[in-house]
């Protein structure tokens, strides 16, 4: 069971320029995204999220099927499908393969699902170079760090940061300007896809009846890593599934409205299996590997299914007030923000991480602005009840629980409860009616020092309602 | 059309803010409501619902039920409380039938008060008088469970001498969440100050809420940063003549 990282959070919350970066990053893009769905009305847009979260809901019902005709539409346009049950069986299969081809150099476009398995971490280790070709990406390979968010994942670099990294890492002059820093990655990153005999990519949703992979993003380093190279892979959770090419309609109006504010972004690929006889371009192989790592743990429950439904477009990490204050890099895992806090417990257990689905305010913005409807909040809880079953399994936790069973007797309990709180206002420190900024240390227990650590403490009232009341209802039988 | 009403003051009212209470009874009473104080209320459970303790919530949320069993209406000091006993028993309750039938009879007789105000008593102008600029602050489960977002606007609105001044982030949650508040006090704090940088900058002098969790959180973060605000509750500036 691992503890918050209190140090860490604490770190980033009072670093004031990472704060204004994360700020103003996720304000622009909450701004964006306000603009990109108001002309839609508001009926309009909701009805298109209540049609996706449908989809989504019939598709993950039905995988088994859906799946099967993937796999049956992929391969009859020439690809392979790799079934996945774990992270490392994928991991193998691709570093496998690319051995197996001889391949020395390999062009990679976006894609959480290869973070979620560290492939880049194995490919380097076979001696392979691997390029991240997405400019926020490529930023924070050379960086090397994780995302920091799902979609802008060098969210928390400014240009100064990027000025920094690229003179250091690329032997340039130190650039500030964004354009030019882009020309930069540019000018690297184009060599790189013509010299690469792999390419790699997520992909955004796999449609089973026609067994395409489609691919959304703004650089073309998508479409390139998929169409340069002589092979190519796609990896993909197999959540990414929709039934029909005809719902693709729906679900690509709101996840660029949802993720950065665009009607559309500007590349819509297809990949649909290796190049046909006549065709003068595209990958001669093509594999499409779908990865369990865990997600079929989830299609058990039906309350918390629908952490299956996302589309990974970060509005929630965007809009969620805690998000914005620990930033990407206090999460355990590579998804972070709400999506992150509801969907890490599940695949890695309770108890890896117990206070993460507590790290939430329960505001329920994410809950507003999410394309597909996932009611995070209500999965927070549930996963919360979870936690605390299973901390009781494991003998920890025993303070609070037994804090709140407490709670729960004296709140069923009318006398005891006024009797409680009479005493404790009576002993309570300090001046009726003057907020407390500190307490003796005796009292300085856990929730009160959390308390005071930031804000001052407001003291019992002198009476309570309850008794103010009943001398209210004495004085007017009296009068 | 009954005139009964039971208030459910909330646990924080009842024991930190008691005059939100008398001012919610004041304001019904002064549109002829018989307001009623159920003796035997406590609090709702959301403490221990919200903290994954679901067993000891059930036994909370019982008491609630058996105490406002009677009751015509419930009109409520607070959105969150509201929403736990309107939507979220049903959680606690989920499966289990004959528990289920009275939560849903309680959840049609439960209501926030400005909603109450609005919806049942029909008033918009109670006569209140508040020569303050204030600005109003959307409490997270008012807003997204409840959906109450023009209303305590609309009856601000008809307060003589009060001007609403809008902040840019009047939707942002001010932090609180209840135990998360001490659980992580570093985020809970930042987000609160975040808050309170917007609120002083629509140069209000008051902020107005509907719960007074919200509220407690504001108002702890008010002082320590020795700024001159003050928070109040909805019912506060509607009983000010």
């Amino acid at each position: 069971m691992n503890p918050i990282p209190v140090e860490a959070i604490q770190k980033a919350v009072g670093d004031a320029r990472l704060q204004t970066a994360i700020y103003s990053s996720t304000a622009r893009l909450i701004d964006k995204r306000r603009n990109a769905v108001d002309p839609f009305g508001w009926d309009e847009f909701q009805e298109l999220r209540s049609q996706a979260n449908a989809v989504k809901k019939h598709a993950i019902e039905n995988l088994d099927h859906y799946l099967e005709l993937l796999e049956k539409n992929v391969t009859a346009r020439g690809g392979k499908v790799i079934w996945c049950r774990t992270a490392s069986e994928a991991v193998q299969f691709i570093t496998g393969l690319a051995k197996e081809k001889g391949v020395r150099r390999i062009v990679k476009s976006k894609s959480m699902t290869t973070e979620e398995i560290d492939l880049n971490e194995h490919l380097e280790r076979e001696q392979i170079d691997v390029v991240e070709t997405d400019l926020g990406e490529y930023i924070l390979q050379l960086a090397k760090e994780k995302p920091y968010h799902i979609v802008a994942p060098a969210l928390h670099k400014t240009r100064y940061d990027v000025a920094d990294l690229f003179s250091d890492k690329l032997a340039v002059d130190r650039e500030e300007d964004i354009e030019r820093q882009t020309q930069i990655a540019r000018r690297v990153l184009r060599e790189k896809f013509l010299t690469a005999d792999l390419g790699i990519t997520g992909a955004n949703f796999l449609i089973a009846d026609s067994g395409a992979v489609v691919l959304v993003e703004n650089e073309g380093n998508a479409r390139l890593s998929s169409s340069a190279p002589r092979i190519q892979i796609a990896v993909a959770g197999f959540e990414k599934i929709i039934p029909r090419a005809q719902d693709l309609a729906t679900f690509l109006k709101i996840l660029g409205r949802s993720a950065t504010g665009q009607p559309l972004t500007v590349y819509t690929s297809f990949l649909s299996g290796p190049r046909r006889p006549g065709e003068i371009d595209g990958p001669e192989e093509f594999y499409l590997v779908l990865v369990d790592n865990g997600r079929s743990k989830l299609l058990a429950d039906e309350n918390k299914r629908q952490s299956l439904y996302c589309i990974r477009c970060g509005a929630c990490l965007n809009h969620c007030p805690v998000y914005r204050k620990i930033g990407g890099h206090n999460y355990p895992w590579v998804y972070s923000g709400p999506i992150g806090a509801i969907i890490s417990p599940q695949f890695h257990g309770l108890t890896r991480d117990p206070w993460l689905p507590y790290a939430s305010s329960l505001c329920g913005a994410c809950a507003e602005v999410c394309p597909v409807k996932i009611d995070i909040p209500k999965v927070l809880l549930e996963l919360r009840a979870g936690i605390t079953q299973a901390k009781q399994r494991e003998g920890a936790g025993a303070w609070e629980r037994r804090g709140f069973r407490l709670f729960s007797f004296v709140m069923q309990r009318p006398r005891l409860y006024e009797f409680a709180t009479t005493m404790a206002s009576a002993f309570f420190p300090g001046e009726r009616g003057k907020w407390l900024r500190t307490l003796p240390a005796i009292l300085q227990l856990p929730p009160l020092r959390g308390w005071l650590s930031q804000r001052d403490l407001p003291p019992p009232a002198e009476e309570s309602f309850r008794a103010q009341w009943r001398n209210r209802q004495r004085m007017r039988g009296r009068a | 059309m009954s005139k009964r009403v039971s208030l459910f003051v909330t646990c924080i009212v009842d024991q930190v803010f008691p005059h939100v209470g008398l001012a919610i009874a004041d304001v019904l009473e002064g549109l002829g409501y018989q307001v009623e104080f159920p003796q035997s209320q406590t609090c709702c459970g959301q403490p221990a619902f919200n903290s994954g303790f679901w067993e000891d919530a059930k036994g909370v949320a019982r008491h609630f039920l058996d105490t406002f069993e009677g009751s015509d209406y419930i009109v409520a000091a607070s959105g969150s409380c509201t929403a736990m006993c309107g939507h979220h028993f049903a959680d606690l309750f989920s499966g289990d039938a004959a528990m289920l039938e009275r939560v849903h009879r309680l959840e049609a007789r439960v209501f926030e008060f400005s909603r109450f105000l609005l919806e049942v008593a029909k008033v918009e102008d109670l006569g209140a008088r508040f020569e303050h600029t204030v600005t109003y602050h959307d409490s997270c489960h008012a807003l997204r469970e409840l959906g109450i977002k023009a209303g305590p606007r609309r009856l601000l609105s008809k307060v003589k001498g009060l001007t609403l001044k809008e902040m840019d982030i009047a939707e942002e949650c001010c932090g609180f969440g209840g135990t998360f508040s001490v659980k992580f006090p570093d985020v809970s704090g930042g987000m609160a100050k975040t808050k309170v940088d917007s609120i002083v900058k629509t140069g209000a002098t008051h902020v107005v809420s509907i719960d007074s969790s919200c509220l407690m959180q504001l108002q702890g973060t008010i002082l320590r940063a020795g700024l001159p605000l003050k928070t109040m509750h909805l019912a506060e500036v509607l009983a000010s003549k």
